[in-house]
């Protein structure tokens, strides 16, 4: 207890009851976004801190409580303040918004940091803004490589090529570029007739499952870049699963969803490409489509970053209306019925090592695929523990932060080989390099096992 | 359609684990959906049951013999000795880690600010720490760790007239850690025994910690350290440290975030994923449909509103620190279901003008039927189908009591096992 004298001069019991009380508009000409309420209600428990995987190997980040509401404080009270450049040490896991039980916006407030930090502090010049420019637009080296994928493929993993390009541009070579597909999945989509095609096959699925061959079964697919360029067989899973419950499924014009660039700090580009997402989903959310990804940072992106960041029109209600796949089927099928039914055999009959991504945890999914494969007949499923990966999209492909990357993704190299078996499954691309580059494994997404479980 | 469960429980906190287990392991279908992370990892990881009356009475020695002498409000009155029995029980089996059970009697351990705390139960890593163990003790303070000045502990527990000598030291934690690096950053480095640098020589951070140590100890067979000493592998720090030092090593419950909050955190999860129970966290649920029984609730995600169904529901959000109960200038009232929080219409009578004095707000919560099922205001129930567990319950104020896991481990138990035998 204090040894301070109790005030005298305080009488409690005749208050300023101020009966018409208002609440004062501290910047009333401010167009951002207002993080003050958010800032007064951190009560400094440090939770968010004790979720923060980069602070727990890295003596230079001091952790999401500063990052946000302290660093938020600091400017508001000194305009000479700028922001700390160990802002850009943050990966953007955005775990720390899951953590805080008075509801600060972390992950908003660290993303408006790195972004003013990036656009008024970062030299333009700098090795650094063009290495993290180039890795944030890897929807654009991907269109590029997807154009002559066997050259890509060939060149990117060229030894002498990554040695350049680990000493001018500071890309790690410690890792292996991803592959490329021959055909990238819109390709392959409009081979199969794209949305004429799936009307089509979802009313026979219809009629299979005796629902009305009219009902309003729609969603618009949001694939992002990986399933597009990388993973095409995690898209055409996604295709296959929602016909069969009887979807119809339409895959709108696309950018990036704009995840590498809010962890580069590059808000202007990552606006340009939500400017575009938004306005085709918004388009199909009026029409009454929901928006799907298969990927949890991209579903990440269009449900919180862009509400939380960006301005546009429409943009609240294609949050709104944005699912990751397997998350939607949960709500609107017997998703748990049909697969008591099933059985896998085959390429898939294995047992999984489950990771949980970080952007997956902030949505409640970290349980979702074990709870429902757990009981399938023919595999076997193994959550391998709360760590994060480590590679946080672009972060552990920096040369300067690779180390760091590994020695997060540590505990989880150590749970999966623990784990039953020699295959890995994830809903995150870049948690997939991670596991596969720690381990050896091949990865899976949780679309291709329902594929293989309930897809004939 | 909904996401279905014969048992639905919110809140992720003691109350709420504790009511899912026990519905689980009663043989129910059981959901857990829980707003943000568990709380637990706020809690020392010191587990009471009762160690002060509401008199202000202690601290006792047996919790048993005075929970029959509580007010008839009081939740332990509701749910009875021999309920909260089996509940600590069903603790006990998920908690391996966790000692006291072979007595009713309260433990007495040190806290970080040199005070004494009966209790029921404490992690493995505190026994060693045991005020009424006659071995003299050193505590070691970290110079980056503000939170815990061991001098100042130490005299203060001199000054209680504990049965042995204590003496404080401060060191610095070896390797070139920030001045305000996070407890886990402590943790992971003792967890994977990492190299740092000392004087020159790189050196495991378990055996630099220890020689620091041994340069200062005087003979203590004791030594007491912030809880920081690992996360995924405390008792190989433990161990490690008890062998270099030559002397018994234990952990000084910490105030948030805290390591053994956390660690329990992990193992009723561990648990309760074992049981086949689904868990979610990261949305809050916000709204319900039902007039006298709840037909399903809604989980709220970025605005999309995803309707989850049962049963049965077990509410455990938490008091007034947990946002299970809200109040404002006009009055106090419970978020999700608006159930019945009795308050005093003038809020000047919420609280006492002494810092410690009987504030009103501390018993701030819901009133139950001897079922647990919350009351409206003329004492009818307010939903046939929903149960209340933990700080959300009012009539007892745990903090002056020291029976906050008490009252969460019993009322979760007895709401969870309740809810899992109406739903059969």
């Amino acid at each position: 207890m204090s040894d301070a004298e109790s005030p005298t001069d305080f009488d409690p019991t005749a208050p300023n009851t101020g009966e018409d009380f208002e609440p004062v508009d501290v910047f009333p000409d401010s167009t951002d976004f207002d993080l003050r309420p958010g800032a007064d209600s951190c009560y400094k428990c440090s939770t968010c801190d004790t979720n923060c995987p980069v602070a727990e190997v890295d003596d230079d980040f001091p952790g999401p409580k500063f990052q946000g509401p302290e660093q938020w404080r600091l400017k508001q009270n000194d305009d000479e303040h700028t922001i700390d450049d160990s802002v850009m040490s943050c990966s953007n896991c955005m775990r720390c918004d899951n953590a805080c039980p008075s509801g600060v916006p972390l992950s908003q407030m660290h993303n408006t940091a790195r972004g003013e930090y990036v656009s008024e502090q970062m030299s333009k010049t700098s090795v650094e803004y063009w290495r993290n420019r180039i890795l944030s637009n890897y929807r654009t080296s991907a269109w590029l490589a997807s154009k002559v994928p066997r050259l890509a493929n060939f060149a990117m993993n060229f030894g002498p090529a990554r040695w350049a390009l680990e000493k001018t541009m500071g890309v790690t070579s410690e890792r292996e570029f991803p592959e490329f597909a021959q055909e990238t999945f819109r390709e392959w989509w409009q081979k199969e007739g794209a949305a004429a095609g799936s009307r089509e096959r979802a009313r026979e699925h219809r009629r299979r499952r005796g629902e009305s061959a009219d009902a309003d079964k729609k969603v618009a697919y949001f694939h992002g870049c990986y399933s597009n360029y990388n993973t095409t067989e995690v898209g055409k899973a996604m295709v296959r699963v929602f016909e069969h419950f009887g979807y119809e499924v339409v895959v709108p014009e696309q950018k990036c969803s704009g995840t590498p660039m809010f962890a580069n700090g590059m808000l202007s580009d990552a606006r340009r490409h939500a400017e575009v997402n938004v306005s085709s989903m918004s388009d199909l959310v009026d029409q009454g489509y929901d928006a799907i990804a298969s990927c949890t940072s991209c579903s990440m992106a269009l449900r919180q970053e862009y509400p939380e960041l960006f301005d546009i029109d429409g943009i609240d209600e294609v949050a709104a209306h944005t699912f990751e796949s397997l998350e939607y089927l949960r709500i609107h099928e017997d998703l748990r019925g049909e697969l008591d039914a099933a059985e896998v055999d085959g390429d898939l009959a294995k047992e999984f090592a489950y990771h949980a991504p970080c952007h997956a945890r902030n949505q409640g999914l970290e349980h979702q695929s074990v709870e429902l494969f757990r009981d399938l007949e023919g595999v076997g499923i193994e959550d391998v523990g709360e760590s994060c990966s480590g590679i946080s999209g672009t972060y552990g492909w920096k040369e300067e932060k690779y180390e760091k990357s590994m020695e997060i993704g540590e505990e989880m190299f150590e749970h999966m080989e623990d784990a039953d078996g020699d295959t890995g499954m994830t809903e995150c691309p870049t948690c997939a390099m991670q596991m596969e580059h720690g381990t050896g494994y091949d990865i899976r997404h949780p679309l291709e096992l329902l594929e293989a479980a309930i897809v004939d | 359609m909904a996401i279905e469960s014969e048992v639905l429980v919110v809140g992720g906190g003691l109350a709420g684990l504790t009511s899912a287990l026990a519905a689980a392991r009663e043989g129910a279908d059981v959901r857990l959906v829980s707003y943000k992370q568990s709380t637990l990892r706020n809690a020392s990881g010191l587990v009471d049951i009762l160690g002060y009356t509401p008199e202000g009475d202690g601290p006792l020695t047996d919790p048993f013999e005075a929970i029959p002498e509580l007010p008839d409000e009081h939740p332990y009155q509701t749910v009875g000795l021999h309920t909260i029995r089996e509940a600590m029980a069903l603790f006990d089996d998920v908690a391996p880690d966790y000692r006291g059970g072979h007595t009713d009697t309260n433990a007495l351990l040190p806290t970080h600010g040199g005070t004494i705390k009966p209790t029921a139960r404490y992690p493995a890593g505190a026994s060693a720490g045991l005020a009424s163990d006659t071995r003299d003790v050193l505590l070691v303070g970290l110079e980056s760790m503000v939170d815990f000045d061991a001098q100042h502990a130490a005299a203060h527990l001199e000054a209680t007239g504990v049965p042995f000598d204590v003496r404080g030291v401060t060191i610095r934690f070896p390797g070139d850690l920030r001045a305000d690096a996070k407890i886990t950053r402590y943790a992971k480095l003792l967890d994977t025994n990492g190299e740092v640098a000392v004087r020159g020589r790189t050196v495991p951070a378990r055996d630099a910690l220890a020689q620091r140590v041994n340069t200062e100890r005087d003979g203590e067979e004791r030594v007491g350290f912030p809880a920081i000493l690992g996360d995924d592998d405390d008792a190989g720090v433990r161990a490690t440290l008890r062998e270099k030092l030559g002397a018994d090593v234990f952990e000084v419950p910490m105030g948030p975030p805290s390591l053994p909050g956390l660690r329990l955190e992990d193992a009723l999860f561990a648990a309760l994923d074992e049981s086949g129970a689904s868990i979610e966290t990261g949305n809050p649920v916000v709204d319900y449909d039902g007039e006298g029984h709840v037909e399903q609730v809604y989980v709220e995600k970025n605005g999309a509103r995803i309707p989850n169904s049962a049963d049965q529901y077990v509410l455990a959000t938490g008091g007034l620190v947990g946002k299970g109960v809200e109040s404002e200038r006009e009055g106090v009232y419970e978020p999700v279901f608006d159930c019945h929080v009795p308050h005093a219409d003038d809020r000047y009578e919420w609280f006492d003008t002494e810092a410690f004095g009987d504030h009103q707000f501390a018993r701030f919560g819901v009133e139950t039927d001897d079922d647990l099922r919350p009351t409206a205001g003329d004492g009818g129930v307010e939903f046939d189908n929903l149960r209340a567990a933990g700080s959300i319950l009012g009539g007892y104020d745990f903090a002056a009591e020291k029976s906050g896991s008490g009252v969460s481990i019993a009322t979760g138990y007895a709401a969870g096992q309740r809810a899992a035998q109406e739903a059969r």
